[in-house]
């Protein structure tokens, strides 16, 4: 089958019902139709090319699709764009300040080298962004910032270098 | 994975919740999502409709009346855990809570929706069979109060009707002459348990047991009280030998069978070594709180 005639097969709209959401995406007001079933993760990636939050497992147990939704850490992977409709979403990507400075936790797991290739990090850092906005003490040892991260999987570090950046960007944050 | 097709609808009100479920045999409730979800995008569940009950007002918040933790159905773990009143009135919620899941999913579940989800190895409701609590219910044919005890049928099955919605969970208040303890086993935190037991105690003022309430998850189909040991203990000072004598008996309550996280061997080991530590846990926090 030429590619003409197979492309004239395909369905060309989908035939899902659709849903008008307004929300706040990083201090900007969105407004799309999306269909029902789009999941918070895919409308900040396809929709928003807010590319930052990434997506592993889709059944939440990596933590990499980690955002803040009214200010509290949340997967957006389990989470329905629906869901979302008048909250503030906050992502990786409003983090640094405008002229590239590191947000503190950023700045940290630059210095102690808690990353290497990259792709659990944002989680990381959005699960750790929404522990420090609460109020309530820190547990600073090795096993508080284990149970902390326990939400999301690395497969390179080991983890070593990024229980010292916790503590690092609790220093850096007045958090210590 | 994604979830497959469905309509979704987010009423106001909880009337208007209960007829929108009621208008569809194969309608499902959302509120936090944090297991529903999942079970949609490995298709384990296909709801044709989802009522989404987050913007109902009616059904937020806690409250703590006539010696009772009332919790409304969008109360998400998170808040309960944090919540300085319910640990002041009943410290095992809180204790119980941490080991739900992560901080970011407890932001988001829901304590009523980890009662409906019902999962036989979940926390939340071996609280509330522990705690003998109950779940109130609405549908098209009025309210009722489910008992924690009738409650749980089997993993994942409840007595809730499918046209009805749980509106809110009611936990007692930990009396003054009690104390309590929970604990589990699981491979990584934040696994569901491989086993878990909570344990309530009271005490005599001559440092006998006068009620000890005892249950576990992880071990059956569902939550569970462990009725022998509880007998064994009750009058007690909880000596080692009373203490092993229960264990004992509880591992007896096992049924799993081996599967890929523990073997049935094993998970007997691991709730008669709970119902030991868990045991004299509550004692000592009754002693605590006796004392201050």
């Amino acid at each position: 089958m030429t590619r003409g005639n197979l492309q004239r097969r395909l369905a060309q709209t989908s035939d899902d019902p659709t849903l008008e959401v307004s929300l706040t995406v990083n201090g900007e007001r969105v407004e799309r139709v999306v269909s029902v079933r789009m999941l918070l993760s895919d409308f900040l990636r396809h929709e928003l090319r807010l590319t930052g939050t990434h997506v592993g497992c889709e059944h939440g147990i990596c933590g990499c699709c980690t955002v803040l939704i009214d200010g509290k850490s949340g997967r957006s992977c389990l989470t329905l764009v629906a869901q979302a409709q008048g909250a503030e979403v906050t992502t990786i990507e409003a983090l640094a300040a405008e002229d590239g400075r590191l947000h503190a936790i950023q700045q940290a797991f630059k210095e102690c080298h808690a990353l290497q290739c990259g792709f659990c990090t944002p989680g990381m850092i959005m699960n750790i962004f929404g522990r420090f906005n609460e109020p309530q003490a820190l547990d600073l040892t090795d096993d508080g910032i284990r149970t902390m991260l326990s939400g999301n999987l690395c497969r390179c570090t080991g983890y070593v270098n990024i229980i010292a950046a916790v503590r690092r960007a609790a220093q850096l944050a007045g958090r210590a | 994975m994604k979830p497959p097709l469905f309509r979704y609808q987010a009423p106001r009100t909880l009337k208007e919740a209960v007829v929108a479920l009621a208008s569809d045999p194969d309608a499902m409730v959302l509120a936090g999502g944090q297991s529903l979800l999942p079970a949609m995008n490995f298709r384990l569940a296909n709801p044709s409709l989802l009522v989404d009950i987050q913007h109902v007002a009616e059904l937020k918040g806690i409250a703590i009346e006539g010696g009772q933790i009332i919790v409304k159905a969008m109360t998400r773990h998170r808040e309960l855990e944090l919540d300085e009143r319910v640990r002041a009135a009943n410290p095992l919620l809180n204790e119980a809570m941490a080991h739900v899941a992560h901080i970011p999913i407890r932001n988001r579940g829901t304590v009523v929706g980890s009662l409906c989800h019902a999962d036989g190895a979940a926390e939340v409701p071996l609280v509330l069979v522990l705690l003998g609590g109950s779940v109130l219910v609405e549908g098209p044919a009025g309210r009722r109060e489910i008992a924690a005890d009738e409650f749980f049928r089997f993993h994942l099955t409840t007595t809730r009707r499918r046209d009805e919605i749980a509106f809110e969970a009611r936990f007692p208040v930990l009396r003054a002459d009690s104390g309590s303890a929970f604990d589990e086993v699981t491979r990584r935190h934040g696994d569901y348990a491989i086993a878990g037991v909570g344990a309530v105690v009271r005490m005599n003022a001559d440092g006998r047991t006068s009620e000890v309430r005892l249950a576990a998850c992880g071990v059956t189909s569902r939550p569970i009280r462990l009725p022998e040991a509880e007998k064994l203990l009750t009058g007690t000072a909880l000596s080692e030998a009373d203490l092993k004598a229960a264990g004992r008996a509880a591992a007896e309550a096992v049924t799993a069978p081996d599967d890929m996280h523990a073997s049935n061997a094993y998970r007997r080991r691991a709730v008669a070594t709970l119902v030991r530590r868990m045991a004299a846990k509550a004692v000592t926090r009754a002693r605590e709180r006796i004392g201050r």
